[in-house]
């Protein structure tokens, strides 16, 4: 309504209004998949074990580990509390020592994520061993007859 | 939808609907409960624990529903200066920040037994964290201004901006890899979740949902009041 544009219709304004809101939200979504692609190293919350190999990592740099415990390499160490397993994402393996609490779902095969440092031997030391759980929900009885039944599907990662 | 922009054609509206929604947000809410917490099975993995998910997973759907509607409510009252758009959004901003909150605490309490951890800051739960944070900063700006119409419009722009995260809350778990397990229940190859659990869930979110238009009816009519005392008083101060 001001005075420099005496042509301009409450229409025409609407429509300039509606532009200039979706221009804005294009912009600002372009903007927001920029950052948060120059950020995925930052934004990813573990690595997985091929991605150790690729990665240059400082000597004790502290960094998520995560992917699936090995079947048949969880070890309880003689002192009781240290526990060793091997974490793999069924390419590359990394084994990891760790001495605390393990949650409840932590079991062969079940998804981890562990926080620590690399070793020079290659020895992942843990600080803290966290568990995954996939997106599956069933009975327990449902599960055991896909078990049974040889449909069960293993995560993949 | 303009027909809806007179305030008094919204109330005849719902006025009448609003018994019907808090009834229907009573009824599902308290079966959803009763089927989830009791007659449901509990989990292969998690045993009885999975029973956070009848109120976590709706928690987080309405949190994000909530603000999407925020969000067009906004972008309706800057483009169309649509009356009831700015109100419908001022009126949604409190319900979603509570739904908001639920689904974090309750995720917290879910996370400490299965995962081992209160709180990570993964992309889920940290892009979950920044919606709570956009639903305080929206209500604080809504009333930071002196002149109203200054604050509508800088809390209905914060409103667009923050919509951004929206995506990114729902596909956190597919772009990185994250604590937070990928979706159950929306995605493309249909739910993986058993239906003896699926359905109490969705009761639940029907009833969550029903109780976000009860309570919106009832603040929008409150700020429909609100409006109309203030024009009272604005005529009388002038008159």
């Amino acid at each position: 309504m001001s005075a420099s544009s005496p042509m301009r219709t409450p229409a025409t304004r609407k429509r300039r209004r509606l532009y200039a809101v979706l221009a804005g939200l294009t912009m600002l979504g372009i903007a927001a998949a920029l950052v948060l692609t120059a950020f995925q190293d930052n934004i990813v919350f573990f690595y997985s074990p091929s991605d150790l190999t690729e990665k240059e990592l400082r000597p004790g740099q502290n960094i998520r580990l995560g992917g699936l415990v090995e079947e048949g390499s969880v070890k309880k160490a003689a002192d009781g509390v240290t526990t060793e397993f091997v974490i793999t994402d069924l390419s590359k393996t990394v084994p990891v020592r760790y001495g605390g609490l393990l949650p409840d779902l932590f079991r062969e095969g079940q998804g981890v994520v562990s926080q620590g440092t690399l070793g020079p031997d290659g020895v992942f030391v843990a600080s803290e061993v966290l568990a995954k759980h996939d997106e599956k929900y069933m009975p327990p009885e449902v599960a055991d007859a896909l078990k049974r039944s040889g449909q069960w599907k293993e995560p993949t990662k | 939808m303009h027909r809806f922009a007179n305030p008094n054609q919204f109330l005849r509206i719902a006025n009448p609907v609003l018994p019907w929604v808090a009834w229907l947000a009573a009824l599902s809410i308290g079966t959803g409960l009763y089927l989830g917490l009791i007659q449901a099975p509990q989990d292969y993995q998690q045993g009885e624990t999975v029973r956070i998910m009848y109120v976590h997973v709706p928690a987080a759907w309405m949190a994000l529903f909530v603000y999407a509607s925020m969000a067009i409510a906004s972008a309706t009252a800057l483009i169309w200066r649509h009356p009831l758009g700015f109100l419908a959004a001022k009126a949604s901003a409190p319900i979603g920040a509570c739904f908001t909150v639920i689904c974090l605490a309750t995720g917290s309490l879910w996370g400490k037994p299965m995962w081992g951890t209160w709180w990570e800051w993964d992309a889920r739960m940290t892009s979950v964290l920044i919606l709570l944070f956009l639903y305080i900063g929206y209500m604080a700006l809504v009333d930071a201004f002196d002149e109203p119409t200054r604050g509508q419009r800088a809390a209905s722009i914060l409103a667009l901006v923050g919509a951004v995260n929206v995506p990114i809350i729902k596909f956190s778990v597919d772009w990185w890899n994250t604590l937070h397990q990928p979706a159950s229940v929306v995605r493309l190859d249909g739910p993986a979740i058993h239906p003896s659990m699926l359905w109490p869930l969705l009761i639940m979110a029907v009833g969550f949902t029903a109780f976000y238009f009860a309570v919106l009816i009832v603040r929008l009519r409150s700020e429909i009041a609100a409006a109309k005392i203030r024009n009272i008083r604005i005529g009388q101060v002038h008159g």
